[in-house]
């Protein structure tokens, strides 16, 4: 099963891709995937600032949900707008 | 009563959307109208701004809005409210964020217009960064849009 990260603001730097496709043999959870990544980054994807939703719903935090095919996981640091 | 909100990836003329809309308010009293658009520079005396990018996501951006709007209409005896926000790249001078309230009485249209703008800074799904001297640099929530935002809370 494949699911999709996507990395908002200077994530995405951080990442060096807006979107990346994880292949998993199935049955992982949030934090295999997080495992899964170079340090730096599952470092700052961890940090307590940013924010995660899966598939366009917020997860509360230190939620560990587990992920199904076609999921799509977004990590969302702390916003500016207006 | 609903809200007019929207989401654009292309510029705005901010007079004719304002005009557009207090016309349609026959109802109001009064019509509260706030822009916000790009600086020239980073602040006073700092380097000049050449572009500023708004990054948003898609599944959470305009429903937050929406809901954000739905809040002020219950919160405010509204005649009408319209929220319009930027994403993208743009220019100095160029309107970012748009939003008016009408209500029969200038303080609901005061409130609502103001709470909008607090919750668009600090709690709308937005990313903002600036191009100076030719490199791009996120921009970090300030410490003073979170203080602004705690205003409403218990009120």
């Amino acid at each position: 099963m494949v699911v999709k990260l996507v990395f908002l603001g200077r994530l995405e730097d951080l990442a060096g891709v807006g979107e990346m496709a994880v292949p998993l043999d199935g049955g992982q959870r949030l934090a295999d995937v997080l495992a899964g990544l170079p340090g730096p980054l599952a470092d700052a994807l961890r940090g307590p600032k940013v924010k995660l939703a899966l598939n366009g719903a917020l997860l509360s935090p230190g939620a560990d949900p587990a992920l199904a095919d076609g999921d799509e996981l977004a990590f969302l640091p702390p916003v500016s707008g207006g | 009563m609903g809200a007019d909100v929207r989401l654009l990836d292309a510029p705005f003329v901010a007079e004719a959307e304002i005009g557009a809309f207090a016309r349609a308010q026959g109802a109001a009293g009064g019509v509260v109208s706030f822009l916000g658009q790009v600086r020239v520079d980073a602040g006073a005396g700092k380097a000049v701004v050449e572009a500023l990018e708004l990054r948003h996501y898609p599944p959470l951006t305009l429903p937050g809005m929406r809901a954000l709007a739905g809040e002020a209409l219950a919160r405010w005896q509204l005649t009408g409210l319209m929220i319009l926000h930027r994403t993208g790249e743009m220019l100095p001078g160029d309107p970012i964020v748009l939003v008016c309230a009408a209500a029969r009485h200038r303080r609901d249209a005061f409130a609502a217009a103001d709470f909008a703008m607090d919750h668009l800074k600090s709690e709308s799904w937005f990313w903002k960064r600036e191009k100076v001297g030719g490199q791009w640099r996120w921009i970090e929530p300030r410490p003073e849009d979170h203080a602004d935002l705690s205003r409403w809370q218990g009120a």
